[in-house]
């Protein structure tokens, strides 16, 4: 997500006009609030015989702080209420909050705090943390694309797998897959 | 007959004798699962056992396909000489009615699953994927098989207590053979 900023800054080197790379960096740089309005998660988990169950959550919130100094020392941080799970059927919504799953009532977040940012191509990165659900916190990776930077709002493309059966929510494999397929469009604005 | 594994007129062969209390054993599990799964607190286990249910559930449908093929190529015993003569009328309409129930109600449990909006796909003993009977998915034909799945659980394990009871008086009250056949193929003392 943060490529793109490196990236302005790598040809403005080439170019010898560090003043323009200063100006694009200082341009996203700062700190960011995630806009649940024009943001939105959604996942997928893969059946057996095709097809897949389908979902979003509503509610969530989140920062990103983009460093003016080091790229790489950037923080993503959100979290997930899952309460707010919603798969278009509210048999399932209901077994997804349950003990079964997500145990809302006793666990009603899930946490994501990046440890690193990795530069992956012009305008992606691997942004690395730990995910925290059920009380149970592991390493996760997404790969974040920077999608849109103007006027106080930036915007990313993230996406990663996350295995399920870490967290205490194996239920139902191998009928319904292990990894969970995450695709989210982050929208931060400023301040 | 030296291998036992067939039917004569005179005595159940092991295979019959091993499908029907094989089944027997099935067809009263699944009650009881059926019961149970659906007043469980725990989400988790009642998935878990619902897809248990429909895993046993498709092992019967297997196994009773396989005993109506063996009946329908097998000779079936004739009942004792004291069975009268309205037990004797009785008793083939019973086990046709025994018969029905097995067959209907794992058909009635697949359309459930296959109608469901849950659309849980159903793998049975997670083996291989059982597809889906080509019926239109509805909350409607949901409730409809739903009902059909519940009414024909209660008449059919119904009619097996009717069934238990009779072969209970055939033992303990008439004295005949006619469970102990079901049991050993030797027991062929009292026929004709």
């Amino acid at each position: 997500m943060y490529a793109r900023i490196f990236g302005f800054a790598a040809v403005a080197a080439c170019l010898a006009m560090p003043a323009s790379a200063a100006v694009a960096l200082s341009d996203a740089a700062g700190s960011y609030t995630i806009s649940p309005a024009s943001s939105s998660i959604h996942f997928s988990i893969g059946k057996v015989g095709g097809g897949g169950l389908d979902g979003t959550f509503s509610r969530f919130k989140g920062s990103i702080r983009i460093d003016n100094s080091d790229v790489g020392r950037s923080q993503v941080n959100f979290t997930i209420f899952p309460e707010s799970v919603d798969t278009g059927q509210s048999r399932i919504d209901a077994f997804l909050r349950s003990d079964a799953v997500f145990d809302a009532a006793n666990s009603p977040e899930i946490q994501f705090r990046s440890t690193s940012v990795n530069r992956t191509g012009d305008t992606t990165a691997l942004v690395t943390g730990r995910l925290t659900a059920r009380g149970k916190t592991f390493p996760e990776e997404f790969t974040a694309e920077l999608d849109g930077l103007k006027a106080g709002t930036i915007k990313f493309h993230v996406t990663g797998k996350v295995l399920r059966s870490r967290y205490g929510m194996d239920v139902g494999t191998p009928i319904y897959s292990n990894i969970v397929d995450f695709d989210m469009t982050l929208t931060g604005k400023r301040g | 007959m030296p291998t036992s594994i067939t039917n004569s007129t005179s005595r159940y062969g092991w295979a019959a004798i091993v499908l029907h209390w094989l089944i027997a054993a099935i067809f009263i599990g699944q009650f009881a699962l059926g019961f149970v799964m659906v007043r469980l607190t725990s989400q988790r286990t009642a998935f878990e056992l619902i897809q248990l249910h429909k895993s046993f559930g498709f092992l019967l449908l297997g196994l009773i396909i396989l005993r109506i093929a063996w009946r329908l190529g097998n000779a079936v015993p004739t009942l004792p000489r004291s069975v009268g003569p309205f037990e004797r009328r009785a008793a083939p309409l019973a086990h046709l009615a025994l018969y029905a129930f097995q067959i209907a109600l794992p058909l009635s449990g697949w359309a459930l699953v296959s109608v469901s909006m849950l659309e849980i796909p159903s793998m049975p003993f997670n083996l291989f994927v059982m597809p889906n009977l080509p019926l239109g998915e509805s909350d409607a034909a949901e409730s409809f098989w739903a009902a059909a799945h519940w009414y024909l659980a209660y008449a059919g394990i119904a009619l097996v207590t009717l069934h238990v009871a009779a072969a209970l008086r055939h033992h303990f009250w008439l004295r005949d053979s006619v469970l102990r056949r079901m049991i050993t193929p030797s027991s062929d003392r009292d026929m004709e």
